[in-house]
């Protein structure tokens, strides 16, 4: 149980996805306009990325690896994930579609959210087994949730300031990046275990 | 100009995926911190970007509507692992070096984007230098990065000591903030820049890959056709 509860917070905090991984960039950078989407994206990604690590660990462990084929891992593991996606779009737009109007063609592009394929590849890497592929998966969506919800707190502060000419845009977004990635990298030093 | 040159110009300067488009970001940021790394992460996609371009450009007859995106995904997908089984195969200090994000490269928004936005629509030759521009724009991005952080992070460039032996090399280049710290600076610099000359007033663009577009899809048609798509 504890060395579950590590998995989490080595994934949410001292690994986290985007701001030491680099994954999920697009999204990150994309949708963190306003707290509300936000959340609601970081919502539909935990539920995608923990569902579909269990999926992928399960069809590696029971299939790819039984009959030696571990190297189309990529190519099965894209195509699960795409199916989850629109499995979980169908779902939103029946039952939530005030969510799903806000998400916009972003839910689709989860598929191409690279947190997700990145989680179940790293997690064969490891040799995580079903749970803590799961755990792993989950630590690593809240870890997203969290890193793109204080990117959207931020820019929402900064929507009306005054900012220089060339640092408009872009480049405002990616130095507060910079500068959450710094506070981030400081939970490097938590020893854990 | 003719056209395949034009394609070339395109991808590496007017719509260069990395300083302009801001595409493909999680390799862009992830494997730059060295020039090495970054130029082979270039290369790796380029060559998948040109052979996916050439493949989508002949199947684009065969492909049926309702499901091109799952279509160029497999197509990706299997170039990908081609490429990857080779890299280990051959180069295997850069396997080393990339690690996941070689197989990541399926999900690099420039290859989708460029079969969605150009090879499907375009023959075959064209497609290919498409291609090749996109490529060489995203291995020149990359490289770039790669030196910048390399040279301030260690002090030396592709391996080389460059800086002079009382340089304390600053270890924020090659961790993870310096990646956003280095391209955050170039942005602004092109940014300020092309304010400056007014030559190009548009920085951003989104040509169709709304994976990465930060703004909203300008285009209401692109956003109408998912929206169909989807029902």
């Amino acid at each position: 149980m504890t060395s579950l509860a590590l998995v989490i917070v080595t994934t949410a905090l001292v690994n986290n996805v985007v701001l030491s991984q680099f994954l999920g960039l697009c999204s990150f950078l994309g949708v963190s306009k306003q707290i509300k989407t936000a959340a609601s994206l970081g919502g539909a990604v935990i539920f995608v990325i923990t569902i579909a690590s269990g999926v992928a660990n399960l069809i590696y462990t029971y299939v790819l690896d039984r009959l030696g084929l571990d190297y189309l891992q990529t190519i099965v593991f894209i195509l699960v994930i795409a199916g989850l996606v629109q499995v979980v779009e169908m779902f939103l737009k029946k039952q939530v579609p005030a969510i799903h109007k806000a998400l916009g063609i972003y839910l689709p592009l989860i598929t191409t959210n690279c947190a997700v394929l990145g989680v179940a590849l790293n997690n064969v890497t490891d040799g995580f087994g079903f749970f803590e592929s799961v755990f792993a998966g989950f630590g690593t969506a809240v870890g997203y949730t969290l890193a793109i919800v204080l990117l959207a707190g931020i820019r929402e502060r900064i929507e009306g300031n005054d900012i220089p000419k060339p640092f408009r845009g872009a480049p405002i977004v990616l130095l507060s990046a910079c500068l959450m990635a710094i506070a981030f990298y400081g939970f490097g030093g938590l020893s854990l275990g | 100009m003719n056209a395949n040159m034009e394609r070339l110009y395109n991808g590496l300067v007017k719509e260069n995926p990395t300083f302009i488009m801001m595409l493909g970001m999680c390799p862009t940021l992830a494997v730059t911190t060295s020039a090495m790394n970054g130029f082979g992460m270039g290369v790796s996609t380029m060559a998948v970007l040109i052979l996916s371009n050439l493949m989508i450009s002949l199947l684009r007859k065969l492909i049926p509507d309702q499901v091109h995106l799952p279509a160029y995904i497999v197509v990706v997908a299997s170039l990908v692992t081609v490429v990857q089984l080779l890299i280990k195969a051959y180069i295997p200090f850069l396997d080393a070096a990339l690690g996941i994000y070689i197989p990541l490269i399926v999900v690099n928004c420039i290859i989708l984007g460029r079969a969605e936005a150009y090879a499907c629509k375009n023959p075959p030759v064209l497609s290919i230098f498409d291609g090749l521009g996109m490529g060489l724009g995203f291995t020149l991005g990359l490289t770039v990065i790669g030196i910048i952080r390399e040279l301030f992070g260690a002090g030396t460039v592709f391996g080389f000591q460059v800086m002079p032996a009382f340089y304390q090399p600053v270890g924020i280049f090659t961790s993870a903030p310096g990646a956003f710290l280095v391209l955050t600076l170039i942005v602004a610099f092109l940014n300020g820049a092309s304010i400056s000359n007014k030559a190009n007033e548009k920085v951003e663009g989104c040509d169709g890959c709304c994976a990465t577009c930060a703004q909203k899809c300008e285009n209401p048609k692109e956003e109408v056709n998912r929206e169909e798509a989807t029902v």
